[in-house]
């Protein structure tokens, strides 16, 4: 089921400015919490919600924020994660981009909750003309008194500054994302200690997701019961999902949590069934890092239930037969498309954005990268695809920050559930005679194989 | 006080003693290998991943295993931590793997490098590598650089411990090197070819635990096995000037800081020291110097220098019950 | 070049980071590195030579080294000078599905230059980059700050027609991008 919670009011016209955002109710949960509310009854809302960080953890927001160490006399930070640069994730950028108070009125009730009298918002630099929106909103914020000192006369100070990075996906994962709101090269830190005790400017900070603090307001506004009574068990409230590749209707949509898969890729309400109806092949169900499953296993469960769009339902099976919800960036594979082809984007990628910090993941996602192009090739043998899976092994759970991990899960699924299609390239490859780079790369990925 | 046990020994440690210090406290046999830790330069350590242990019990209070290994390095104890390192099979495996991730792009020199005999990732990779190679793909190289007129950095052996930029920043006024780039394409440099030039700058030579710096007044002079190492000191108004003197006949060939038993400087000396006093009588001599870690340097000379034995799978295995 | 070279940027350009400067604690004025590399990259030729960064070092009263690390890790800062008009095409999963490799080879031909390359007029260079998070709207391509999405080869054509005569670079921000205090 379509719901909408967070993009209730998108098709208004003009819902980006303030005046038509504050027609529709906007900045009422900032009204409530800083004129009825203690900041840990705030706090109190969003554990009894149910919310789970939208970044890709899925981590219970109110209790990172109950985790936040209130040291006197130190300045407490609220950083909002707007780095969005999961491959198939671009729901953060559509709600900034269309609703961008929504989100400034979530950061100044989370900071209220938190303590927080200065926030930032760390948007990736690719989307410059994101920051000139939300700029542009903050200066209104500011105008009409939701911002600055002493808001609407309840004596609480805040301010939000927008801050750009500078192409890396590193800086989404939150320490990394601190070294760079602090200057310096996006290198995640090692843990402990947790933000939560030491994370901006060595202060106790909280990061959180566009959509997280986004989906503070209606929290607020309606009480975290009414939030948690949406969706299945612990998968509360909604969600926004990017859905983009094989499909006819990619785009952002916002389900309440629990709408079958199937119902989701084939339902004219969301991505409105394969392109060119065509089979499906296989889905990247939560952004490039979560295992890609083939469509029997998303459609289904490996007991043959039908999976469901939670965070339970998708990493039911485990790794064996399941995978996660993450980011919710859905990517959809048709018939035509090559798993190892794609598993070598994936695989470009993360070998592009390791820090190269620690050594497995610096040298093992290039290593990885080279196997499969030598594979896509038509040099490889069956040996580099055990090759693979036992870089990724040695990979996986040895590194500093998790983007080893989301580098290794994509090759080991893939692997897993498409072997025959590496052994296919590795036996009977096709492409021999490459005239270019791309000649190359354009036949592969619409090659039977 | 913390009670910590390391592949079934067990001692006791103050708080916020970190698994490897308490492992290094009791002793070779337990400690896990290292690269880019050196215990005295601060917040080093946790990017190359060979001292990853396995942590059966998280606590007495909490004892639930931790869900990945950790780098003991940078993991303080807690009271009644259990930990594995030469016991754990996965801890062996992740080090292998470890070894060849490092030895990926390394190039294999060895008998062309100066560091050849005393270098850490030689010692980890016949300890813990395996021996074939699996992978035939064309190495990442640089061009040897100069930086300043008695270090030559040559990147293609570089590990990225990221020691030699904490030294600069550490111990050095005016830090002009550092990482630059990302990734496997990430490399330590100036960026604008300018010397590092200051008095302790020396110092990177001796925390380099591979060939990536070395001393190009050595350079080539002798291989360090045929060297002959003594402890000297002299009264020098910029550092300790406790050094170890490295003899070939009756010539001093370097002079270097005085490393402890993980081969680790005890204590930072300064250019003058190292560069400049090569003579015998710049010297008061106090004796030949043990070298305590297991390599090359030490082979033959040391009659009662055993390699510390690790206890293995198999060994535990064939324990009676 | 020497190597201590700094160059000044506009007063218009130096007030504005000034004010950026701001937004940032005392004492944690470094944090404003990455936004002063964007504008003064933009500010100058479109690309960050070690003079220009070293004023941004001196503004921050940093050392240019901890410039040149930060720098040199972000993709969005070019070291080398580039085209007029740079041409990002995302070449990852979601863009690769829906065709742009066919793009990203439409543009090849056209221009007669491969990925990473820069037409020997100095008008263009094509590099091709990972997720811009326009996944839904793919292929897709950036120019300067703008997007351009839902791509074909017309719409290539159309782009590169009008890029052809542009006189100043393509750049992410200009001085209008960020509020004032
Ligand atoms: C490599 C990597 C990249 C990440 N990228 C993002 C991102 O782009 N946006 C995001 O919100 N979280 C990202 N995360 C997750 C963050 O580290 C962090 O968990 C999140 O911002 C917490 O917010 P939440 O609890 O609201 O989800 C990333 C994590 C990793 C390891
Ligand atoms: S896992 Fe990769 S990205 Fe994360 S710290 Fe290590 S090298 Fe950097
Ligand atoms: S020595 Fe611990 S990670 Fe390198
Ligand atoms: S894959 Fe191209 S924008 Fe995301």
């Amino acid at each position: 089921m379509q719901r909408k919670l967070l993009l209730e009011h998108i098709d208004v016209p003009g819902i980006q400015t303030y005046d038509v955002y504050r027609s529709k109710g906007g900045y009422a949960s900032v009204e409530k919490a800083l004129k009825t509310m203690t900041p840990d009854a705030v706090t109190e809302e969003v554990k009894k919600s149910g919310l789970r960080g939208r970044g890709g953890a899925g981590f219970p927001t109110g209790m990172k924020w109950s985790f936040l160490a209130k040291p006197e006399g130190v300045p407490r930070y609220l950083v909002c994660n707007a780095d969005e640069s999961e491959p198939g994730t671009f729901k953060d950028r559509y709600l900034m981009e269309h609703i961008p108070h929504l989100l400034l009125e979530g950061m100044i009730t989370a900071s209220f909750a938190l303590g927080a009298h200065t926030s930032y918002i760390y948007v990736r630099g690719e989307f410059f003309y994101i920051i000139r929106i939300l700029e542009k909103a903050i200066a209104e914020a500011y105008k009409n008194g939701w911002l600055g000192k002493n808001i609407q006369g309840s004596g609480f100070d805040h301010d939000i500054y927008v801050h750009p990075g500078a192409g890396a996906y590193i800086c989404g994962e939150e320490t990394a994302l601190l070294e760079s709101l602090e200057g310096k090269r996006g290198n995640p830190r090692i843990k402990p200690p947790f933000p939560a005790v030491k994370g901006l400017y060595d202060c106790p900070t909280v990061v959180n997701n566009v959509e997280t603090i986004a989906a503070v307001v209606p929290i607020v506004n309606n009480g975290g019961e009414a939030y948690a009574a949406i969706g299945i068990g612990k998968s509360t409230g909604t969600k926004l999902i990017s859905a983009s590749g094989h499909i006819k209707k990619p785009g952002v949509y916002e389900i309440e949590l629990g709408v079958p898969v199937e119902e989701f890729i084939y339902s004219d309400a969301f991505c409105g069934g394969i392109l060119n109806d065509k089979k499906l092949k296989a889905v990247v169900a939560g952004g490039s890092s979560v295992p890609i499953l083939p469509a029997e296993l998303i459609l289904k469960t490996a007991n043959g239930e039908p999976r469901l769009m939670t965070y339970e339902s998708l990493a039911d099976g485990g790794f064996a037969t399941g995978t996660m919800l993450g980011s919710g960036g859905f990517i959809v594979m048709d018939e035509s498309a090559s798993i190892v082809h794609n598993l070598y984007t994936f695989t470009r990628f993360y070998h592009h954005e390791s820090c190269g910090q620690c050594s497995p993941c610096r040298e093992g996602t290039g290593w990885m990268e080279k196997i499969l192009h030598k594979i896509l090739d038509g040099h490889g043998s069956s040996t580099d695809i055990d090759l693979l899976w036992d870089i990724q092994r040695k990979i996986e759970g040895n590194t500093i920050c998790p983007l080893g991990d989301a580098a290794a899960w994509p090759v080991a699924s893939a692997i897993r559930h498409f072997r025959h299609e590496f052994e296919a390239y590795v036996n009977h490859p096709k492409q021999q005679h490459v005239v270019s780079y791309y000649d190359h790369c354009h036949n592969l990925a619409t090659a039977e194989v | 006080m913390a009670k910590v046990t390391i592949d079934g020994i067990e001692i006791d440690v103050p708080d916020g003693t970190t698994i490897l210090q308490a492992a290094r406290m009791i002793g070779p046999e337990v400690a896990p290998p290292t690269m880019c830790y050196h215990s005295k330069l601060k917040t080093s350590g946790g990017y190359c991943r060979t001292c990853l242990v396995e942590v059966t019990k998280g606590s007495e209070k909490d004892p639930r295993p931790m869900p990945k290994l950790v780098a003991s390095c940078r993991t303080n104890v807690m009271d009644g931590m259990v930990v594995t390192n030469g016991l754990s099979e996965k801890v062996q495996d992740a080090r292998a793997g470890v070894v060849e991730f490092l030895l990926l792009n390394h190039p294999l020199d060895c008998p062309i490098c100066d560091q050849a005999g005393e270098c850490h990732l030689q010692d980890l990779s016949y300890e813990h590598g395996h021996y074939n190679t699996r992978t035939d793909f064309e190495r990442r190289t640089f061009e040897k650089i100069d930086i300043g007129d008695t270090i030559q950095l040559h990147m293609t052996r570089c590990i990225l411990c990221y020691r030699c930029v904490k030294v600069a920043e550490q111990i050095t006024d005016g830090r002009v090197h550092g990482v630059i780039n990302r990734g496997d394409a990430s490399e330590i440099s100036t960026y604008i070819k300018e010397a590092i030039d200051n008095d302790f700058s020396g110092n990177m030579i001796d925390v380099c635990p591979v060939g990536a710096l070395t001393d190009k007044t050595f350079r080539f002079k002798s291989r360090v096995w045929f060297t002959k190492p003594v402890d000297a000191h002299r009264d020098c108004d910029k550092c300790s000037g406790k050094v170890v003197l490295w003899y070939k006949g009756d010539d001093v060939l370097r002079v270097t800081g005085r490393k402890d038993q993980w081969g680790e400087v005890e204590e930072f000396i300064c250019n003058t020291c190292r560069f400049d006093k090569k003579k015998t009588s710049d010297w008061t001599i106090e004796g030949v110097r043990e070298i305590s870690r297991h390599s090359v340097i030490s082979a033959n000379k040391y009659k009662k220098l055993v390699k510390p034995k690790r206890l293995t799978i198999n060994d535990i295995k064939a324990l009676p019950e | 070049m020497s190597e201590t070279e700094t160059i000044k940027f506009s007063a218009e350009t130096e007030a504005l980071m000034k004010s950026i400067i701001t937004r940032y604690p005392e004492g944690k004025h470094k944090s404003a590195l990455l936004p002063l590399l964007h504008i003064a990259q933009a500010d100058t030729d479109g690309w960050l030579s070690v003079p220009v960064m070293n004023r941004v070092a001196e503004i921050l009263n940093i050392k240019p080294i901890e410039v040149y690390e930060v720098a040199s890790f972000y993709s969005m800062f070019h070291l080398e000078p580039v085209g007029n008009c740079l041409i990002e095409v995302c070449r990852t999963s979601s863009c690769w599905l829906r065709g742009a490799y066919d793009i990203v080879q439409h543009i090849e031909n056209r221009l007669g230059i491969k990925d990473g390359e820069t037409t020997p007029d100095g008008k263009f260079s094509l590099r091709t980059v990972e997720c811009l998070g326009s996944c839904g709207t793919a292929p897709m391509l950036q120019i300067g700050e703008t997007y351009h999405e839902n791509l074909t080869k017309e719409k290539v054509d159309a782009l590169l027609e009008e890029n052809k005569s542009r006189t100043t670079h393509s750049r992410y921000v200009d001085h209008t991008t960020f509020r004032t205090l």
